[in-house]
């Protein structure tokens, strides 16, 4: 009986094995890996990012010349399943990768792309921890060190004198990096800082971080954490009648798209983000429009990210002269020479270099009028 | 002001973990069993509620009738399906399949509703009341009030009414209870049914504080609930009032006061140091252990 049991154990996982392998990559098309959240509470940002890489991913393929195929695995906003999803990617012959989108995924993966030699450009990963000694790992948007500094010197510059409280989220590491900054640079600019407070992933009761922040007097609460938490605190403030400016960053992109969200909430929060839907330039609104009828929404700023990353490779690819059939490792080698030489210009900033992997790029803010961004100055 | 403003939050907190506490306590009591599907049966109560009030567009107070009628029937069902056939089973069995009725519960919150969150709709459509400079949001004195008036009706309701007596005598002794012509079946189906829908109750309210809806919503308030009721005592409904008022203070004064990181292990630590001094919980019944 038991070896009877054992031998249909074995069966099962032979038959396993090959399933594992599935379809294959083709070879005349270059074969772009992605991975992202797309189900649960960072799937805002995934879904974004993965459609505006569609997208962008169409139009190159409409094109004719260079074809691109896309295969976008789920990895909710989690480091193992992230690195679950990309060992399915190489499997399925990943030759590029785009991702992972969020931070702690992207740590993760990033170590193995670095091991494999497989090029990664992550959308939207932005702590220095996913470029940091990885030669073949680069980053579309600014990173947190970047983000931190240029929201403490945004709230000098337009809330002078102001008092500022912060909630941050001390279990990640994403929060805790802008937060480090932000403090070290708010610090040199003489912001005043007149409440810190911390909450973890589990955290729904915001009530003691909101009052803090009210009793201390602050008019800038600054919010260096995803839109989930952020929309709860939004609620308990408001349900206390306490109305300052809430300042965000790139992680409060999303909270206009959260189902049964009371966007009237988030009217006058602020956040930084190098994308805002309402510019005047062409390649935005030619952007958006084409957005807008593939997927029925305005794009965010993970969008236009997932967007970029594709032409950016594309460009790159097409500097290097490989072909489709090239390795990914020599691939690799080849991406490294030209992201680090020439300079690539897109929607989410205009002549973006890049060092060890690090972008530089201008950020800008965008405040929430109506239930839309506008340009803040 | 902030000292009376965190002690008023804790007592919201508090209420609502009374509440979810009670459906441990009345299930521990009377059937001897630990239901850790309860705080689930708490998030399917928070998404029928969300569904009918986000989709159907039905007002919430019949939102909140829909989804108690909907979680006194799942609580009966997975009280007939999953416990009962384990009536005369070793008690680690049962509290093996309570954990499966929890992972159960939540997988196929997450094949519905998928976990992309919900911002759940308050039910309480009132504002807040200003007292100088204290705020209470409507949510809070709801909570309170709700709290309060189950706790006395469900104390009526078990000394007064022939169901609630039942309970206590089955509770009392099994044997002897069924000897005095008491259905024990029926009996623990009516606790798993008021049980279920209290958590029903439980999860509006707790989503209307803390809008946040995903399928694991129900787990944290769950294990929390769950220290209060053994806090509090574990079977006793007045130890359960306590434990639970007694857990959200702690909670919100050891954030306020002493370290937010800190919160949750200075609560299990209470736990441990009052479970070390009373070993039943603050109200709970000394029992003789027969050998």
């Amino acid at each position: 009986m038991k070896k009877a049991l054992s031998l249909i154990l074995v069966l099962v996982m032979v038959a396993a094995l090959f399933t594992a392998c599935g379809s294959k990559a083709s070879t005349d098309k270059l074969s772009l890996g992605f991975i992202g959240p797309l189900t649960g509470g960072a799937a805002v940002y995934g879904n974004a990012a993965k459609n505006g890489a569609e997208l962008a991913v169409k139009e190159i393929n409409a094109k004719g010349g260079l074809q691109v195929e896309l295969n976008a695995q789920d990895d909710e906003h989690d480091a193992e399943k992230s690195v679950n999803a990309y060992n399915n990617l190489k499997d399925w012959g990943m030759q590029i990768l785009i991702g992972s989108v969020t931070t702690t995924p992207c740590v993760a993966v990033s170590a193995e792309c670095y091991k494999d030699r497989i090029f990664a450009l992550t959308p939207s990963a932005s702590s220095p921890a996913v470029t940091e000694g990885k030669d073949n790992v680069y980053q579309l948007c600014f990173n947190d060190p970047n983000q931190g500094k240029a929201s403490a010197k945004y709230i000098s510059e337009h809330f002078a004198d102001a008092k500022v409280a912060i909630i941050y989220n001390n279990g990640d590491a994403y929060s805790t990096g802008i937060y480090e900054t932000f403090k070290a640079e708010a610090d040199t600019l003489n912001v005043n800082i007149v409440s810190t407070s911390t909450c973890t992933d589990d955290t729904t009761d915001f009530s003691v971080q909101v009052a803090d922040a009210q009793n201390a007097g602050a008019d800038v609460v600054f919010l260096p954490i995803y839109y989930t938490p952020a929309s709860l605190i939004l609620s308990q403030a408001n349900a206390i009648g306490y109305a300052p400016t809430f300042f965000g960053v790139d992680g409060m992109d999303g909270i206009l798209t959260l189902e049964g969200f009371d966007t009237s909430l988030a009217e006058g929060v602020m956040l930084l983000t190098p994308f805002a839907a309402d510019a005047d330039d062409e390649a935005t609104k030619s952007f958006v429009a084409a957005y807008q009828e593939a997927y029925g929404e305005i794009p965010n700023q993970f969008a236009a990210d997932g967007y970029d990353c594709v032409y950016a490779i594309y460009n790159a690819f097409l500097a290097t002269g490989l072909g489709t059939d090239a390795s990914a490792a020599d691939i690799c080698e080849a991406m490294i020479a030209q992201f680090s030489s020439t300079s690539f210009s897109g929607l989410t900033g205009a002549n973006m270099t890049w060092t060890n992997g690090m972008v530089d790029k201008a950020p800008a803010a965008v405040v929430i009028k109506d239930g839309v961004y506008v340009d803040a100055g | 002001m902030a000292f009376l403003s965190n002690f008023i939050n804790g007592l919201s907190l508090g209420s609502i973990y009374a509440i979810i506490a009670l459906g441990y306590t009345m299930v521990y009591g009377i059937a001897k069993m630990l239901n850790f599907a309860h705080g689930d049966v708490i998030m399917v109560g928070a998404y029928v509620s969300f569904v009918s009030i986000y989709s159907l567009g039905t007002p919430p107070i019949l939102a909140l009738l829909i989804s108690m009628c909907v979680c006194t029937v799942l609580g009966v069902v997975i009280e007939r399906l999953a416990y009962r056939p384990l009536r005369s089973a070793a008690s680690l069995a049962v509290l093996i399949t309570a954990i499966g009725v929890s992972y159960l519960l939540q997988n196929v919150a997450l094949l519905i509703w998928t976990s992309n969150t919900k911002v759940f709709p308050s039910i309480v459509s009132f504002g807040s009341l200003h007292i100088g400079s204290l705020t209470i949001t409507g949510e809070t004195i709801v909570s309170i009030i709700t709290c309060v008036v189950i706790m006395i009706g469900l104390t009526l309701f078990t000394t007064k009414a022939k169901t609630g007596k039942a309970m206590r005598a089955v509770s009392e002794n099994r044997q002897a209870a069924e000897l005095m012509g008491i259905s024990v079946n029926k009996t623990i189906s009516v606790t798993f049914a008021i049980g279920s829908a209290l958590a029903a109750v439980a999860g509006v309210l707790y989503c209307s504080m803390y809008p946040v809806l995903v399928p694991t919503t129900g787990s944290i308030p769950g294990i929390k609930a769950f220290t209060a009721a053994v806090l509090g005592g574990i079977g006793s409904i007045p130890g359960t009032l306590v434990g639970g008022l007694l857990l959200g203070i702690i909670e919100i004064f050891s954030r306020a006061y002493i370290s937010q990181d800190l919160s949750d292990a200075i609560v299990f630590a209470v736990l441990i140091i009052i479970l070390l001094v009373k070993p039943n919980g603050l109200l709970g019944k000394k029992v003789t252990e027969k050998v």
